[in-house]
């Protein structure tokens, strides 16, 4: 449920759903995301869920923030409506000129590189969201001890398919695009594809994911 | 084959094609994108006798020099831009929001924006694009929009597809004023920053650094210091969010921005001021002033009420 709306600027609401963050909350965030969606009020531009957050950016022209806050407080949820699972397997390299960060990570985490790895390889990841740029998954859990923050300073260029980590989660740089999070490695997989009108994304919220380390000779050969 | 058309001599800097942007992606992690200067843009099309959502070609700093073949067109330039138009031997100087003439083999040669950053070029008519997701708006970091998602480039043409037949000649009496302060409304992650930081942020003078572009704009100044966690988790993002990674610098989340981001929110600029806002050349030195949301919902009144007074003078 929601827990508070306030306003994020003049043309956006900024739902809260508290500070926890796991399956159960996202899949509410993602249930509040389709029934506001099916509803097409006016006015309304946008609607980004997030793993416990949801933002509903508007039209100043056409509504305003306490009409549409009146809207969204009564609004019923559609019951029902299970997230269907789809399963991937990204082909990740992680020779040096990929893994940007991992010597970085290797100080912040107190870890040896193998171990990093060992760990990111085993796990299976949930998606709990996608964006920041197009089509960019964003995959959780990660360990405990893989769990890093941001550079400090962003980079102004990630490149395309760069394996990313910060605090519980992975992700993709399906384009290169700046970005602040630890990169580990490279897919050579395409993950969003702008000339499809419909369903452009690879993965999707409720998707679930595994990593497979490949040589750079396999990399290379990728597309071939 | 397109009878009428724009050679491209010159491409510019970062020339593309641009409307009112796309709705409803942003959850998918597509941006709005659209024309960074609302206001310019519709005074383009207003000025040329289009729909006010038709596309037009957005340059910054320095503009494409096109040479012209096919029939009769009316163009408009607006924005604080510099241009000639070359008829024969015959060289003109181009004067922004008014429609001149272009006729077969006429130069137009945009030579450059004057301390703002973003001009808009728009036919009496339509330009031939593929338009994605309902909208031709360019992203060139996603690849996405007309052009293939690419800036116009040297090698290419611009094809018309239709021209309005409309040439009757557009005036409008008007010049861009700058902002001196940036007003915006605190961000939800306010009390993260230091005492001394909210003091720096509304006191202190921020210089626009090099590294901006459609996507976001990014401020030098003094440290603005967190004390609270440099990380929030990651959660949607809006035109006009300033965000403050632990470097301290604040960016501006501009059209293009990432739909998605992890740093705290300090503040968000008020929608009343993105077109100034973006014209901000690298190096010019700004201030924020704090406002409250009614105060911000009648600054949008009056911006937009202006807006459609001199877009009902043309």
């Amino acid at each position: 449920m929601i827990k508070n709306i306030s306003n994020l600027g003049d043309a956006a609401l900024y739902c809260d759903f508290g500070k926890d963050v796991n399956k159960d909350i996202n899949t509410q965030v993602i249930k509040y995301f389709k029934t506001i969606q099916k509803k097409n009020i006016s006015g309304v531009n946008n609607i980004t869920p997030s793993y416990n957050k949801l933002i509903i950016s508007f039209d100043l022209k056409k509504i305003n923030f306490n009409k549409l806050k009146k809207i969204i407080d009564n609004i019923e949820i559609i019951k029902g409506d299970s997230i269907q699972n789809k399963k991937f397997e990204i082909p990740v390299c992680c020779e040096k000129e990929f893994s940007l960060d991992i010597k970085r990570l290797e100080k912040k985490l107190k870890m040896k590189e193998e171990k990093i790895y060992e760990s990111f390889f085993e796990k299976e990841f949930f998606c709990y969201m996608t964006g920041f740029i197009a089509g960019m998954p964003f995959l959780g859990d990660l360990d405990e001890n893989l769990r890093a923050k941001r550079l400090d300073t962003p980079r102004v260029k990630v490149p395309k398919g760069s394996i990313g980590l910060t605090e519980q989660f992975a992700n993709i740089y399906t384009f290169e695009s700046p970005g602040g999070w630890n990169i580990i490695g490279n897919t050579p997989l395409n993950i969003f594809d702008s000339t499809k009108e419909k369903e452009p994304n690879l993965i999707n919220p409720g998707d679930l994911v595994t990593f497979k380390r490949i040589s750079k000779e396999k990399y290379q050969n990728y597309h071939e | 084959m397109n009878k009428n058309y724009f050679e491209i001599i010159r491409a510019g800097i970062n020339s593309t094609f641009q409307d009112l942007g796309r709705n409803n992606l942003y959850h998918i992690g597509i941006p709005f994108s659209g024309a960074m200067d609302n206001r310019n843009y519709l005074l383009a099309n207003k000025l040329t006798g289009n729909n006010h959502n038709d596309p037009v070609i957005e340059f910054a700093y320095q503009g494409p020099h096109l040479k012209y073949h096919g029939d009769k067109i009316n163009i408009a330039i607006t924005g604080d831009v510099s241009f000639k138009i070359k008829k024969g031997d015959n060289l003109i100087d181009g004067e922004c929001y008014q429609s001149f003439i272009l006729e077969n083999d006429d130069e137009l040669d945009i030579l450059s924006t004057n301390k703002s950053v973003y001009g808009y070029l728009a036919i009496s008519g339509t330009f031939d694009l593929k338009f994605q997701w309902s909208s031709c708006s360019t992203n060139t970091k996603a690849k996405i929009g007309s052009n293939n998602g690419e800036k116009l480039s040297v090698n290419q043409k611009i094809n018309v597809k239709e021209i309005n037949n409309n040439f009757v000649h557009r005036k409008l009496n008007y010049v861009n004023t700058k902002i001196e302060n940036i007003r915006v409304i605190k961000g939800t992650n306010f009390n993260y920053f230091s005492e001394d930081g909210k003091k720096i942020f509304f006191k202190d003078e921020f210089k626009v650094s090099k590294l901006s572009d459609r996507m976001g704009m990014r401020l030098e100044g003094k440290k603005i210091e967190n004390i609270i966690d440099t990380n929030i988790r990651s959660e949607g993002l809006v035109k006009g969010v300033i965000q403050v990674p632990a470097d301290g610098s604040p960016i501006i989340m501009l059209s293009d921005h990432g739909t998605i981001g992890g740093y705290p929110k300090i503040g968000v600029v008020v929608s009343a001021d993105f077109d100034r806002l973006i014209q901000l050349t690298p190096g010019s030195r700004v201030k924020f002033q704090e406002v409250d949301l009614n105060s911000a919902e009648t600054l949008f009144k009056l911006y937009d009420l202006e807006t459609q007074n001199l877009i009902s003078q043309i």
